[in-house]
């Protein structure tokens, strides 16, 4: 019996993988001196590269439990992991150089950034609230720490304050509903909750209850208004390598995170009916404090911080619409929204130097001049943030709309559009700066041969996949189909 | 030449490549590379398209050279692209200005010149795509795409007032074309999940669904035409964009929101477009009597030209509400010959421009004492836009108001006033720029047009000559396209009850 509890062993792999090594990464860490932590680096690179391996070699379509139901291994799980070691990978290439030049290339760093994607992998898998919450915890007190990584920037340690006593607060919202739900229908299994509240188990009230809490939590995590306050300040107050992290990776474990709890646990008709609406109350005001405010930045960390809550907006659209049309669209949003900040943050460390944060528009001001190539890179990720083809951005707004007005929801789809034509005009102002103003700061633009060529890719990659988003969409539709 | 062979695709593709190899010549050491490569790929992309004229059969129905490859399966998005006699011209307009426009930036564009005949060069292949795309959502693409390289182009090579006039253009254009996303995609929906536009044709649609999506298509095409009162952006746009892309930008930009309205909204909602004809009309005759009188009044050439377009667009309005023959193909016509009149015009202005740096009409006078060449190739397309007979300006103007007034007389009387203030801003202007006495010493120094310039406007001269002496070439490949596109627009596509 103790024995299968643990059977099959195999759905975790990734993670037991991932868990030793940073053990080894930790423990290699402190006999290396400073100038040999190239090889931490390269450990850590190695672990996720490891990860991706198996994760891809072990994928199966159908769903396959273990541990007694807590753990879920679909294809929906495979499909957010893998975006998630390579989004990880590309965020240590593109931060290796910042965090070198600032004293924070320790082993710490990695150690940190190899929990928080243990954490995110566990929330993609979990099948348990328990698994959900402990996953979400292991990731976000990872990500306090890494915020306050620079000990001696009292910026970073009242962003780490902030985020810390707020993410906190959210955590606690989330047990309190969960503790609720467990009180209306006894069980902590995603899947069994489901049929339970399906058999028309549970009361009712309580489990509305229960909803709201759980709503309120994930609005937090996820940086929707009204819970977006923490939003703006930490983006800007960390470190930008640290930016880069928190505003890409744990966005698909927090799409997961929605998915198993609202989607697969609480995915039936009238409590749908329930959240739809305060998830479209959410989506619009969203979108709407997210794009408006954004035009009144001038730090372009702070910027980005709206431009993220309103895109976080578009995700929820495509959630509510509650099918499997929506899901999708919503998990193809996220993955293109990833892929999307981390060239746009990838951008901004390029732009730092030692001593130097490219962190204002300014900063941007004649980047056509002084690097063609890294301004036209740059026009597409700011093209496809605004949604504009031949670019990848459109085709996640497309999908989602198309999921919202399938739903019978056109005037979403209005009021959507509407904003994104307002939050095309702070994309568009970017744009301007690096094209149609003169440079005021002449130091040019070398970054290291892989940060280079990576950034090459992440940029064209919005062309390339606008040119063919098809088999995205597609991989995207199929892992919900198969995990509903 | 095979009927399997990708011409449509080639006349969309090889500009863009071609934009590319420029772009990969770098920095401006490399400059002449950068314009030889942009000469070569747009002649390349204007022969591309010749076969399509020759090869195109004038009597038969539907679409021609039709192409479908699956391109999004997961919302069976086809590459699917064909022409009827409508696109064609529009197709080879657009190509032939192309290669103009590399001509005429050759020596005047000195900073960033490959990315400058790279943005033409895109604009370019994007805007055939748009003249060529059967399927909805490819239509949009390549409709959105152009905003990409046209915003570039205002921007950084531009006047004093550049980014207002760049960030309003995008964003006017952007609001438009994404309301009518909404109602494409409600049409998706609707038709079982296809964007296909021959499928959409077919859709029956009640009444009300009609109406918003005439108005959300309308948003989009209103404002690329540009009618009143949307068409505020256009003066700015033009004022500020250098001289190529003022040309594109009147020459084929606007012609995106005529043929939108011609290829997706008549089509797909008949009922609507017949139920708000008088709106249309309405705003086309103000557009056609407020905005010439508006134009009369400038003292920039470049906003006089720029508003004379606004009426002459609202002539192709005009002309496309009134559903009858005359009326739809004028408003064809029209656009083509407004597309070689307008892309004229600009270019002299340049021609002014690239000398004194002015387009104050009181910085010149009596410029026929130092520029006769020039005087005279100015004169005619001067009277080409103001309608002359003989010109290709009469033409379209002329079927037009000939439809009108079958339709109504009131709407040939008003529209008719054109043909005065046409005549009496452009000439007026003409007058006050050319002749006189030598107005002061910078325009006692100026040097007649090189071959350069000559060239370009003399092949400009010739298409007007040619299409107002001898229109038939362009009219044939339109009547049947026409006629089947008004048939189907007379089909309600009401339900049955």
């Amino acid at each position: 019996m103790a024995m299968n509890y643990i059977f099959p062993l195999w759905p975790a792999y990734p993670e037991l993988f991932l868990l030793v090594m940073v053990c080894v990464v930790l423990v290699a860490d402190l006999f290396l001196g400073d100038e040999n932590r190239i090889v931490t680096y390269a450990l850590t690179q190695a672990t996720l590269a490891g990860c991706l391996l198996i994760t891809y070699f072990m994928a199966t379509a159908e769903p396959t439990y273990t541990f007694s139901g807590m753990f879920v291994a679909d294809l929906m799980s495979d499909v957010l992991k893998l975006l998630v070691y390579i989004a990880v990978m590309v965020i240590l290439v593109y931060a290796r150089p910042y965090v070198a030049a600032r004293g924070m290339f320790r082993g710490e760093f990695f150690g940190l950034a190899l929990f928080a994607t243990l954490g995110m992998m566990i929330m993609i898998s979990a099948n348990h609230l328990l698994t959900l919450y402990l996953g979400l915890e292991l990731l976000s007190l990872s990500l306090y720490s890494m915020t306050a990584l620079q000990r001696d920037s009292a910026q970073a340690t009242e962003a780490a304050m902030k985020y810390f006593v707020l993410g906190a607060l959210a955590s606690g919202m989330l047990l309190y509903g969960m503790s609720m739900l467990y009180g209306a229908t006894g069980t902590l299994e995603i899947t069994r909750l489901n049929e339970i509240i399906f058999s028309g188990g549970g009361n009712n009230v309580v489990l509305i209850f229960a909803l709201v809490f759980i709503v309120a939590g994930l609005g937090f995590k996820l940086g929707a208004v009204p819970f977006h306050m923490w939003v703006p300040d930490v983006y800007q107050g960390a470190p930008t390598a640290v930016t880069l992290f928190i505003g890409s990776a744990p966005k698909l474990a927090a799409f997961a995170f929605i998915m198993r709890l609202l989607a697969q646990g609480l995915g039936g008709e009238q409590l749908v009916a329930e959240w739809r609406q305060m998830l479209i109350v959410m989506a619009v005001l969203s979108m709407a404090i997210g794009n408006i405010t954004a035009i009144a930045q001038t730090n372009l960390k702070r910027m980005l911080a709206y431009s993220t809550i309103s895109h976080m907006g578009f995700v929820l659209l495509g959630i509510l619409s509650a099918n499997v049309n929506g899901y999708g669209s919503g998990m193809f949003y996220v993955m293109v929204y990833v892929l999307m900040n981390l060239g746009t943050f990838g951008m901004i460390l390029v732009l730092s130097r030692s001593g130097f944060e490219a962190e204002n528009l300014d900063d941007f001001k004649g980047l056509n001049a002084r690097s063609p190539w890294y301004a036209f890179l740059m026009l597409l990720l700011m093209f496809s943030m605004a949604g504009v083809p031949p670019t990848v951005g459109f085709y996640a707004k497309l999908s989602v709309l198309q999921a919202v007005i399938d739903a019978g929801y056109t005037w979403l789809a209005v009021v959507a559009v509407l904003f994104a034509v307002i939050g095309a005009f702070y994309y568009l102002r970017l744009v301007k700066l690096m094209y149609f103003d003169m440079p005021v700061d002449a130091a040019p633009i070398k970054p290291r041969l892989d940060v280079g060529v990576l950034m090459t890719l992440n940029g064209l990659a919005m062309l390339v996949l606008g040119i063919m988003p098809g088999w995205l969409m597609k991989l995207c539709m199929d892992s919900i189909q198969v995990s509903l | 030449m095979s009927p399997a062979f990708p011409l449509l695709s080639l006349a969309i593709w090889v500009p863009i490549v071609a934009g590319m190899l420029v772009l990969a010549t770098g920095g401006d050491r490399n400059a002449p590379g950068a314009r030889l490569i942009a000469l070569i790929g747009a002649v390349l992309g204007f022969l591309v398209t010749l076969p399509l004229y020759f090869g195109f059969d004038p009597n038969a129905g539907g679409f021609q050279f039709e192409r479908a490859v699956p391109w999004i399966e997961s919302f069976n998005v086809n590459y699917h692209l064909g022409i009827d006699g409508i696109s064609l011209l529009l197709i080879l307009l657009n190509s032939f200005t192309t290669v103009l426009v590399v001509i005429a930036g050759w020596q005047v564009i000195r900073e960033r010149v490959a990315q400058y005949m790279a943005s033409f060069l895109f604009l370019s292949g994007f805007m055939n795509g748009v003249f060529s795309a059967l399927d909805a959502l490819l239509f949009y693409v390549f409709f959105e795409a152009t905003l990409i390289p046209m915003f570039i182009i205002i921007g950084v090579w531009g006047g004093p007032n550049r980014v207002y006039a760049a960030v309003k253009f995008f964003l006017y254009t952007l609001v438009g074309s994404l309301l009518s996303l909404v109602a494409l995609i409600y049409l998706y929906n609707v038709a079982d999940g296809s964007f296909s536009l021959l499928d959409f044709y077919r859709l029956p649609l009640p009444l009300p669904a009609q109406i918003l999506i005439f108005l959300a298509f309308m948003a989009a095409f209103a404002v690329k035409v540009p009618m009143w009162p949307v068409h505020t952006w256009l003066p700015d746009a033009h004022v500020e964009a250098p001289t190529g892309g003022s040309v594109v930008l009147a020459a084929i930009m606007l012609k995106l929101g005529g043929y939108g309205f011609l290829r997706l909204s008549l089509p797909i909602v008949p009922d609507a477009s017949h139920y708000l004809s008088g709106f249309v009309i309405a705003l086309s005759l103000i557009a056609v009597v407020y905005i010439g009188l508006v134009a009369l009044v400038q003292s920039d050439m470049k906003k006089l030209i720029a508003y004379s377009s606004i009426s002459h667009m609202g002539f192709v309005t005009l002309g496309i509400f009134i559903f009858n023959v005359h009326g739809a193909e004028g408003a064809v016509i029209q656009m083509v010959s407004h597309g070689f009149v307008s892309g004229a015009l600009f270019l002299c202005v340049g021609v002014l421009y690239d000398r004194l740096h002015s387009r104050q009409i009181a910085d010149y006078g009596g410029v026929v004492n130092t520029m006769p060449v020039f005087a005279s190739l100015f004169m005619f397309f001067a009277m080409a836009n103001s309608g002359l007979p003989g010109t290709s300006g009469f033409v379209g103007e002329f079927m037009v108001i000939m439809g009108a007034v079958k339709a109504n007389f009131w709407y040939a009387a008003l529209a008719a006033t054109t043909m005065i203030f046409g005549a009496a801003y452009t000439l007026w202007m003409y007058k006050r720029v050319i002749f006189g006495a030598i107005a002061n010493a910078r325009v006692a120094g100026l040097k007649d047009v090189d071959m350069r310039e000559f060239l370009v406007l003399g092949m400009l001269a010739v298409a007007v000559l040619a299409m107002g002496v001898w229109p038939n070439p362009f009219a044939d490949v339109l009547h049947t396209s026409v006629s089947d596109l008004l048939s189907h627009v007379a089909q309600s596509k009401l339900p049955v009850q």
